[in-house]
Parts: structure tokens; sequence; C-alpha cells
């Protein structure tokens, strides 16, 4: 378990650093929440006036180059979509973050065996 | 943004229509959408189509993937559609070239280790596809030989989707040919049901007789008579007396066998008239056919342009024996669902059998039945009228007498016979020719009292019984047809006096007025 938080981890600090690349600003990381919704948005991000959740998932590549445990993109289902949105709603609530619009994004990090990591980036998946 | 696309067929009945199988891959969330009304088995071809793929060494995209078949609005149904979707996928993926895939289309279900599984009704799909100016097609290998029997189709089977893929050009994993040819279903033989001859029926001049004429003009016949006179025997020899299909008749026989799932191709087209005959406690929709989603051929269509046999016909249920009247009229069933209504193919000859009576032995005198007079009249009343009156030929069989038993002289073949029935349809065909109908039997009415009328001293007999009502005026066309078929068979023009008392006797049991 800890290897996995660990690439989790490494996973959120490329997301940040694409996001960052890609002009979006930070706002908050591992937003934690219990009520009305429990659980954890990865990346909070203002992309011009839009608030972004940003869900990250990482794998790592196995030696044949394919990701073991199936494509990052693959473990965002339309459920968890829904649930990060409600999520970023409590958040805008809380923080009280001008947020005329919102939106959730999904972030895959791959990590090859060597190499650097593989980025991809959706918008709007929900 | 990869758009990919190819051919499938539906079949509704017999009645194939060109689908476009369109696969759309856009960035997105992974998923796997088919949309276009598909039933339940090809909603799941998502499924197969995955895992045959990554057999493949080609696991789908990590994107959306949308798959339309279109016309949307066209009920599909069935697995026949996987190698379609997997390919226009593979399409849509550029591992396959868009232009070359456009112009074939593909039949065929997809193992979850790629390998490719026969469907049925494979000869009506090719056949749509072909009449749709698309005559290139791959079929699952076992379909190769069904396929080819439609004219001017380009036919190339396939064992795997690897195969198919580089068929058409694409580089793919060799390493996962499926290789173990003997799971079951791989082969599936169909063994043809030997026609017995003629020549082991004993006796039985007069029954013999109407089994002559019966095949010789198509005709509906009822044969009644004690347990063991040789009903069966009689009827189960009929179809060797009838001649070869023709071919247009050969491919839409086939095609109800090919979707029934009771054809197989290394025979060729079936050009003998098929047989059926139905246990007398089968259903409504096993005879006339049906059931959800796939409407399958009942026994009356796998029947068409043959004999549909009902052995101890008053047996049946009531229902059953209503629902012929349909096709004993127009040739055809049309089988309504909420997906739409499906047209199969059902022109066959009626041969019933019954005992007269619960016991079997009201023959004759009746000395030796045991019931009562209500049962006996209940039992063949069991067969309405309205279906009675369709059926030309009614004749009584009694028991072979021990004496004839003994004369043991075999009776005359089916070859000898069978070349009487041709010359006889022969004689049909031509004076039939650009009305319809191919045989006495479906000639219709209007030409019969028309061109072909006989002049009234021949009628005689037939005016007489239409004014005493013994026949109906549908019953007076079929003696007419009867009558056609006996001057055939004699060889004469056009017929007698003779001829129509003959046909009026055949008609009514003996029992002429």
């Amino acid at each position: 378990m800890r290897t996995s938080d660990a690439v989790g981890r490494y996973g959120e600090q490329v997301a940040v650093a694409h996001l960052e690349a890609a002009g979006m600003r930070v706002v908050a990381r591992n937003w934690r929440c219990v009520d009305p919704v429990r659980g954890e948005l990865d990346v909070v991000a203002r992309d011009g006036d839009v608030l972004v959740a940003v869900e990250v998932k990482t794998r790592r590549c196995g030696p044949d180059g394919a990701p073991g445990a199936g494509h990052p993109f693959e473990a965002v289902t339309p459920v968890k979509a829904a649930r990060v949105r409600r999520l970023l709603v409590a958040f805008a609530e809380r923080s009280g973050e001008r947020a005329p619009s919102l939106r959730v994004d999904a972030v895959a990090v791959l990590r090859p065996t060597r190499g650097p990591a593989l980025v991809e980036h959706l918008r709007g998946v929900a | 943004m990869g758009l990919g696309a190819t051919r499938g067929v539906a079949l509704v009945g017999l009645a194939g229509a060109v689908v476009d199988v369109e696969a759309f891959v856009t960035p997105g969330l992974p998923a796997f959408v088919v949309t276009g009304l598909p039933d339940t088995s090809l909603g799941q071809s998502r499924d197969r189509v995955r895992a045959a793929l990554s057999g493949i060494g080609c696991s789908l995209p990590s994107r959306r993937v949308t798959v339309n078949l279109s016309p949307a609005s066209l009920p599909k149904q069935g697995a026949g559609f996987d190698l379609a979707v997997a390919v226009a996928v593979l399409a849509a993926e550029g591992v396959l070239a868009r232009e070359v895939v456009r112009g074939w289309t593909h039949l065929g279900e997809l193992g979850l280790d790629g390998r490719l599984r026969p469907v049925r009704g494979v000869l009506p799909a090719v056949v749509a596809s072909v009449a749709a100016g698309l005559p290139r097609v791959v079929v699952p290998v076992e379909n190769a030989a069904e396929a080819e029997l439609v004219p001017g189709a380009q036919v190339r089977g396939a064992s795997s989707l690897a195969a198919v893929v580089r068929g058409h050009g694409g580089d793919v994993d060799a390493g996962c040919e499926p290789d173990d040819d003997d799971l079951p279903g791989r082969r599936r033989a169909v063994e043809p049901r030997p026609v017995p001859d003629l020549a082991d029926v004993v006796g039985q001049v007069e029954a013999r007789r109407a089994v002559e004429v019966a095949a010789a003009g198509g005709h509906h016949l009822l044969m009644l008579g004690p347990p063991g006179a040789g009903k069966t025997m009689l009827a189960a020899r009929l179809p060797g007396l009838l001649p070869d299909l023709e071919d247009a008749e050969a491919v839409e026989v086939t095609a109800v066998h090919s979707v029934a799932g009771t054809f197989d191709a290394a025979g060729g087209l079936l050009r003998r008239p098929p047989f059926e005959d139905p246990h007398h406690t089968a259903t409504t929709p096993s005879v006339v056919g049906g059931g959800s989603g796939v409407v399958r051929p009942g026994a009356a269509s796998r029947a068409h342009r043959g004999v549909l046999f009902l052995d101890e016909a008053p047996e049946f249920r009531k229902d059953v024996l209503e629902a012929l009247r349909q096709p004993l009229e127009q040739g055809s069933l049309v089988i309504a669902r909420a997906g739409g209504a499906a047209r199969y193919p059902a022109r066959f000859q009626l041969v019933m059998a019954a005992n007269p009576c619960p016991c079997g032995r009201a023959t004759g005198k009746g000395d030796g039945c045991s019931c009562a007079p209500v049962e006996r009249r209940r039992y063949l009343a069991r067969l309405s009228g309205p279906l009675l009156d369709r059926v030309d030929l009614q004749v009584e069989v009694t028991a072979p007498s021990r004496a004839a038993l003994a004369a043991a002289e075999p009776g005359e073949a089916t070859a000898p016979v069978a070349g009487r029935v041709r010359a006889a349809r022969a004689a049909q065909a031509q004076r039939l020719q650009g009305s319809g109908a191919r045989c006495n039997g479906e000639a219709p009415g209007s030409l019969l009292r028309g061109r072909l009328r006989l002049p009234p001293p021949v009628v005689a007999d037939l005016d007489a019984a239409l004014d005493r009502g013994r026949l109906t005026v549908r019953g007076y066309d079929r003696v007419l047809r009867t009558a056609w078929t006996l001057a055939d068979l004699d060889g004469a023009g056009t017929p007698d006096r003779d001829h129509v008392g003959a046909a009026l006797l055949l008609r009514l049991r003996g029992r002429a007025a």
C-alpha cells in the first residue's frame, strides 16, 4: 500500500507541473471532505474563470511498456467522475472561491520503467 | 479522432438489410458504447470485441469508442455483428485502411480468444449484401461454402480475427491463432435423412394412387385409416416422388434452413424437397415460427417447397391447425413481433394422417370400434371445416389384408412413379406458364374458370355436387385442380368426365354423390 501511495504522490506532482505548464493555477491539493460527500479532491485549480477539480490517476508500466493494472483512465468510472463533481460543488461553497462555472478534468500519469513520465489530460469529463 | 466504417447485415425473416457499422474513437474517459437498437446479445458484443482485440495485440484504445449501427431505427439481433464491430474499431484506430474495409461486408461471431465462430443465416445475408452492390464478404470459414452458393459473391473465409486483419493488409501478432479445431460446434454435419422407397409399401393401391396424384399436382392430402395401415409409411415416401427444386426455389429453401440453423453447406444448395413432421404436441411457434427477438422459422417454413406431414392430425392443438390456414392460402407466414414483422415463405404441401376415431377402428363397417358415437363425431371435427376445405385429396386407407401380405408382391418402386410425376409436372408447367403457379395445386381459380374452363357436360357431376351442398365453391375449384392432375398423369390434354368424377371421389373420401 505504501508503494502505491508513493506512486500516487509522485503522479500528483507530475500532474501539477503539467497543469501549471498549461496555464492553470493550483488552488488546493488533497482537499478532503466527509459531509455531504465523503472523498478527496486530488487537485483543485483555476483555468481562467473556471474552477476545475482534477482527478489524477497514476500507473507504473510493466516491462512490456503497458500498464499492468490497465490504463489510468479506465479507473475513472462515471460514478467516480460524478462524485468528484459533487465534491467540487462542496469545495466551492466551503472555500469561498469565486466559481462562475465548474469543470472536472482527469489527468493520467504513466511512469515507464525508464524515461520521463507520460501525461494525458482530459478536460470536462463530468 | 478516428472514424472507421464497414458493413454488416441485419436479417428480418429472410429479408436482409445492409447495415453500416461505424466506429468513432474520440478523446474521453474510456467507454464502449453501441448504439442503433442492438438486442442483448449484440450489446454484449463490446465485451467479446474487447477481448478479441486484446487477443491480437490491438487492445481497445483508452478513449471513448462509439459504435453506431445505421440505419439506427432497424432492430438488430445476434452476435453476427461482432466481426464488423471489431473491424470498424480497427479501421477507426488506423490499424486497417479505412477505404479497404469500407467496401467489405463482415459476418461472424467472435470468441474471446479472437476465433471466428459460424453464424446462422449467412446465405440470405450474403444475398442481401450482393444485391446491395457489396459482393465482397468476409465470413467464418465454416460458413464460406454456404456464402459461395450465392452467385456473384466474392467470399473470403477466415478462422480468426487475426486472419481477417491480415487479409485486409493489417499487421498483427501472429502468435494467437486459435489452433484447436476440435471444439464442439466446429464441425456440425447434418445427416440427410434417407428417403425410403415406395416399394416397401404392401398393397394400398388406392392410397398409393392418391400419393402419386398429390405429388404430381402439389395437392394437399388427408389419409384416414386405422393404426398400422401404412399412412405414415406412405407420407414419408412422398418427398421421394417430388421433382428436384429449381434454382430459385433451392436458394429460397436453403435460405430458410440457413436461418433455422438446420443446413450443412457441405452438400451445396438444398435440391431435394424438404420433409418436416412435427410431433402432435408441437406448439404454434414451433410450427409457424416465432421466438423472442430473433424470429426463427418454424416447421411450416422449413417445409417450404416440400412436405409438411402432420401425423395424428386431430391430436394437434386447435390453434396450431388453425395457424396453418394463412400459409395454405398465401404461401407465406408473417410473424409480427414488437420489433417488426418477419415474413418467411411457407408454400408447403400439407399431408395429414388421422385415425377415424379415438380407438382407430371405425373403418369399414366399424365393428371393432369401441368409441361412443359422440366421441367419434368430435374426433374428426377437430380438423375444422375451413382447414379440410383446403385439402384436395381425402382418402381412406384400409389395413392390408392377410392375403395381400402373403402375396408379398413388392409394390411399384419410387423411380417409375417419380418419372410419371415428372412428366405430369412438365405438362403443368407448360400450361400454367405466366400464371405464377407451378403446379395444378397452386393454379388460380380465375384461370380454372377462365382460360381452362371445361365444357358443361364434363363438369356435370361437379355442378350437381355443388347444388346439393356437398362442395363449397372453393372445393369446386379444388376438384377441378385434381381433375387436371389426373388428366396430366394419363397424358390426356384436358380432363374428361371420368377424371372429374375420380377427382370428386378423391375429394369426398369415396362417398360421392
